[in-house]
C-alpha cells in the first residue's frame, strides 16, 4: 500500500501527543509500518504544533510535506488554515471550530481571519468542522478534544470499532478511559 | 517483540540491552527523553546532573570503575562537556562509555544550529549516526562494542527527527556484562603532559583502525539502484532521499559519521556517473569527498540552514515536488508564549515598566523577549546572563548599574550561573541578579534539579538553599519576592537597583503547569465595568483577548493568577 499521511495540528498544550500515540498504536496493530514525528520543547509553550503520522507497507521520511496529507486533524481553526497547503488535492480536513487567538492577534498586531471554514472550502478543500470543545465538555472534560477528534476521524477509516476501542484502552490511563470512550462516541456520532 | 518507539526511547532500550549501568545527563531538547526513558529500567542508575560537563565526568568515573556508562545532552551541551570529551579521547575507557548528543537542525528549541560532527572530528572520537528508532537501538548497543574494542568513548548522534520520531523497533533481552576490574594505570588515566604525549599517538592509531573498520562495517551500506546517480547520505537525510527516489538511485548510507571510510566512498564513486552528498547542516561528508579528489555536488544545491524534507530534496535534485492549495488571507503567526499563569510574566512586566536592560538566559523565560513584554536584551548560552551583566556594568559603570539586571532560572543557575555569581562577588561589580525560581527545569518538560529537593525518580533528594548559597558567596542583599505580586516586585527591584552593592533577587513561585500547583478559579470580566483600555493586554497573557472592545478571559486557559487584576484601573476582573 502507498504510504498514507495524517497531520495533527493545533496549539501547544492541546493534547496532540495522545492523539498521535493512539493513531500509532491503532495502525501498528493493523500491521502497517508506521512513523510518528512530533516536536517537543519550546513550541509546546502555546506555539503552533504539528505531528505527522505516516503508515503503509514501508515508510521512509518521518515528516509530511506540502501537498501530501490525506487527512489534517486540527484542534483549532486557524491552525487548519495555516497547514492547508500540506493537504493533498483530494485530502480531508477534520477540525474543531475552536478559536484561540495567537499573541500577534492579542496584541493587535494582526487580526484573526474570518470565515476560515468557508474560505478553505472555496479553495477546494473538504472540511469537516465541528465544535469539539463543546463535545469534550459534554463528555466530562475540555481536555478530551483530542479524543473527540479521533472519534470524528474514525468516520473516514475503514476499520472496525473494536480496533479503535482497543487502542483507546491501550493508550489512555484507566481512570480516564470511560470519559475518553464517551468523547470518542460523541465525536463519532456528531 | 515489535513495537513503535520514540527514537530517544529506542536509545534508552539499546542502553538497557547493552547492560549500561550508570547514566548521568542534563536535560536539553531534543535529547531529554533518552534519560527519562532509561530511568524506567530499574537495572540502570540514572540521574540529572547540574550540567553536561558534570554528567560526562560522572559517566566517565563509572566507566573507569568498570561499568558501562552513558550521558546525554543536546548539541550545545556538548560544548559545555567538550573539556572532558577531548581528553577522554586520550585516556580511553575501562568499561564502555557512550555519549548521546542530539542536534537540532531547524532550531525547534535551540539557540544555534551547530553540527556536532565537528566535535567528533576535533576530539578524534568515533560517532555513530542512526536514521530511525531501529538503528538508534542497534547503534547504542554497537557503540558499547566499539568503545570497548577500540578503547574510546563513542558519540551517538541523534537529531530532532530521529530523536522525536516513533518508528518500529524489535527489542531483545538485556545482557549483563561482568563488571570490569579496576586497575590503577597512571600512564593511561593521569593526563599530565608526560603521559598525554604518549597517549596521543595511540589516538591517531586508533582513528586509523576505526577508519579501516568503517570500510567494511555493516553500518555503512551501499544500496545500488543504477549507475546514473549515486547519493551519499546519513541520518534522517537518508529517509528523505529514499522517500523521493526509492530504489531509482544508488545510495551509500553512512551510519558512522566519524571516521569516514575512504575506499568505500571511492569505490561507490566509481560505480556512478554523478555523485551527490545529501547531509543536513555542514558539508562534512562533502568536504571529505572533495579531499579525496572526487567530483561531488552537495551544498551547491542544498542549504546549510534548517531541516531537509522530501519536497526540498525533490526540488533541488530533480524529483517530483508536491504542492498544495492556500487561501488568500494572511495567517497570523503563532509563536510560543509564556503560559497563562506563568510566574515569570509578572516579573517581566515589572522589568519592562522600569525600562531595565535585561541580560537573559536559556529557559522558558527567554520568552520574556516576545512582544508585548519585550523585556530582554540578550540571550546567549546557559549562564551567560550573570557573567554578562558583570561585564556590562564594568564597561558602563554607574550609568548601567542602576537599571541593568541579569535574569536566570533556577536550573540554569545551577548549571552554570554560580561561577558567574562568584565573579561578581570576587571582582565586585554593583550588579543585580534575578533568579527566576520556578522550582523545576521548565522548558524541557519538568525535570528536577539540585534546588527542587527531588531526584529524577521524584524521590526526596539533596536540596540546595539558594538564599544561603548567595549569602555564602558574599552577597549581603538577597531578597525573595512573589512574582504574582507586582507592587512587591516593583519595590524590591527599585531598592536593589539603587543599592550601592551587588544583590540577588529570588523571584519565587512554582511553574503553573506543575501538577501539585493548585489553581484559582478562572477570572471573569465584568463587561459593564470594563472600559476597553487594554491595560490588561500589556502582560501578553494568552488567556486574555479583546472581544467587541472589551477584555475577555478564556476560562479554559486562565488559572486565576490575578496579575491582570492588578493592572485594571476599574476593577473589571473578578
Amino acid at each position: 500500500m502507498e504510504t498514507k499521511n495524517i497531520m495533527i495540528v493545533g496549539v501547544g498544550g492541546q493534547g496532540s501527543l495522545l492523539a498521535s500515540k493512539l493513531l500509532g498504536h491503532l495502525l501498528m496493530e493493523q500491521g502497517y509500518d508506521v512513523k510518528v514525528s512530533e516536536v517537543h520543547g519550546m513550541s509546546q509553550r502555546g506555539g503552533s504544533v504539528v505531528t505527522y503520522v505516516r503508515y503503509g507497507d514501508k515508510v521512509n521520511s518521518p515528516v509530511i510535506d506540502k501537498g501530501e496529507a490525506d487527512y489534517i486533524v486540527s484542534f483549532e481553526i486557524l491552525e487548519a488554515a495555516r497547514w492547508l497547503s500540506y493537504l493533498k488535492p483530494d485530502g480531508q480536513i477534520v477540525t474543531s471550530t475552536q478559536q484561540i487567538d495567537p499573541m500577534p492577534v492579542i496584541t493587535g498586531a494582526a487580526s484573526y481571519p474570518e470565515g476560515l471554514v468557508e474560505k478553505m472550502r472555496a479553495a477546494g478543500a473538504k472540511v469537516d468542522a465541528l465544535d469539539c470543545l463543546a463535545l469534550a465538555e459534554e463528555a466530562g472534560s475540555s481536555k478530551a478534544v483530542n479524543i473527540v477528534l479521533m472519534g470524528r476521524l474514525s468516520h473516514y477509516f475503514d476499520l472496525p470499532d473494536q480496533a479503535w476501542q482497543a487502542s483507546l484502552e491501550a493508550m489512555v490511563p484507566p481512570k480516564f478511559l470511560e470519559l475518553n470512550k464517551k468523547a470518542f462516541e460523541l465525536g463519532k456520532k456528531a | 517483540m515489535k513495537q513503535l518507539m520514540l527514537g530517544n526511547a529506542a536509545v534508552a532500550r539499546g542502553l538497557y540491552e547493552a547492560g549500561c549501568c550508570v547514566i548521568s545527563s542534563y536535560p536539553g531538547t531534543p535529547s531529554t527523553e533518552i534519560t527519562e526513558e532509561a530511568v524506567k529500567y530499574p537495572e540502570i542508575y540514572c540521574e540529572w546532573a547540574p550540567n553536561e560537563k558534570v554528567a560526562m565526568e560522572t559517566a566517565f568515573g563509572a566507566c573507569l570503575a568498570g561499568k558501562r556508562a552513558f550521558c546525554a545532552m543536546k548539541h550545545v551541551g556538548l560544548n559545555v562537556a567538550a573539556d572532558p570529551l577531548y581528553t577522554m579521547s586520550y585516556t580511553g575507557v575501562n568499561a564502555g562509555m557512550v555519549i548521546g548528543v542530539a542536534d537540532d537542525p531547524g532550531m525547534h528549541s535551540s539557540q544555534n544550529e551547530q553540527d556536532s560532527r565537528h566535535h567528533a572530528i576535533a576530539a578524534k572520537v568515533p560517532m555513530l549516526e542512526p536514521s530511525d528508532s531501529a538503528e538508534a537501538l542497534e547503534f547504542a548497543k554497537l557503540a558499547y562494542e566499539l568503545s570497548e574494542e577500540f578503547d574510546t568513548p563513542v558519540l551517538l548522534k541523534m537529531c530532532t527527527r530521529v530523536a522525536h520520531s516513533q518508528s518500529v523497533v524489535e527489542t531483545s533481552p538485556r545482557t549483563e556484562p561482568e563488571m570490569r576490574p579496576y586497575e590503577k594505570n597512571i600512564a593511561k588515566y593521569v593526563m599530565m603532559p608526560g603521559n598525554a604525549i604518549r597517549r596521543h599517538p595511540f589516538v591517531e592509531e586508533r582513528t586509523r583502525k576505526l577508519q579501516e573498520w568503517a570500510e567494511t562495517a555493516p553500518v555503512n551500506r551501499v544500496e545500488m539502484g543504477g549507475a546514473k546517480v549515486g547519493i551519499i547520505t546519513s541520518s534522517t537525510s537518508y529517509q528523505y532521499v529514499k522517500e523521493v527516489f526509492g530504489d531509482s538511485v544508488s545510495v551509500l548510507k553512512l551510519g558512522m559519521a566519524n571516521p569516514l571510510p575512504v575506499k568505500l566512498i571511492q569505490d561507490f564513486a566509481c560505480k556512478v556517473e554523478r555523485l551527490v552528498v545529501v547531509e543536513e547542516m555542514d558539508p562534512v561528508i562533502e568536504k571529505h569527498c572533495k579531499a579525496l579528489g572526487l567530483a561531488v555536488s552537495g551544498k551547491d544545491a542544498l542549504p546549510m540552514e534548517g531541516e531537509f524534507s522530501q519536497n526540498l530534496i525533490a526540488e533541488k535534485l530533480g524529483g517530483e515536488v508536491h504542492t498544495g492549495r492556500t487561501i488568500a488571507d494572511p495567517i497570523p503567526p503563532r509563536p510560543p508564549v509564556m503560559c497563562a499563569g506563568c510566574p515569570h510574566r509578572g516579573l517581566f512586566y515589572v522589568l519592562s515598566k522600569n525600562k531595565c536592560t535585561v541580560l537573559g538566559d536559556i529557559g522558558c523565560y527567554t520568552l520574556g523577549a516576545v512582544a508585548p513584554l519585550a523585556a530582554m536584551d540578550m540571550t546567549l548560552c546557559m549562564g551567560a546572563s550573570i557573567s554578562a551583566v558583570h561585564g556590562f556594568n564594568k564597561a558602563r559603570g554607574a550609568e548601567s548599574e542602576g537599571k541593568t539586571v541579569a535574569v536566570i532560572g533556577d536550573s540554569t543557575f545551577m548549571h552554570s550561573g554560580m561561577t558567574g555569581l562568584a565573579n561578581i562577588a570576587y571582582n565586585q561589580s554593583n550588579s543585580t541578579v534575578i533568579i527566576l525560581d520556578n522550582s523545576i527545569t521548565g522548558m524541557t518538560g519538568h525535570q528536577q534539579n539540585p534546588t527542587t529537593g527531588y531526584n529524577i525518580k521524584g524521590d526526596p533528594a539533596g536540596k540546595i538553599d539558594l538564599e544561603a548559597l548567595c549569602k555564602a558567596m558574599g552577597f549581603n542583599r538577597v531578597r525573595v519576592v512573589d512574582p504574582y505580586d507586582l507592587k512587591a516586585c516593583d519595590t524590591v527591584l527599585k531598592e536593589e537597583l539603587a543599592a550601592a552593592e551587588p544583590s540577588v533577587i529570588i523571584s519565587r513561585r512554582p511553574c503553573a503547569l506543575l501538577k501539585y500547583v493548585k489553581h484559582e478559579a478562572p477570572l471573569k470580566v465584568d463587561i459593564v465595568k470594563c472600559v476597553g483600555c487594554r491595560s490588561c493586554m500589556k502582560i501578553g497573557c494568552p488567556a486574555i483577548s479583546i472581544r467587541e472592545g472589551k477584555a475577555h478571559v478564556d476560562a479554559t486557559l486562565c488559572v486565576g493568577c490575578g496579575v491582570c487584576q492588578q493592572l485594571c484601573g476599574v476593577k473589571a476582573f473578578a
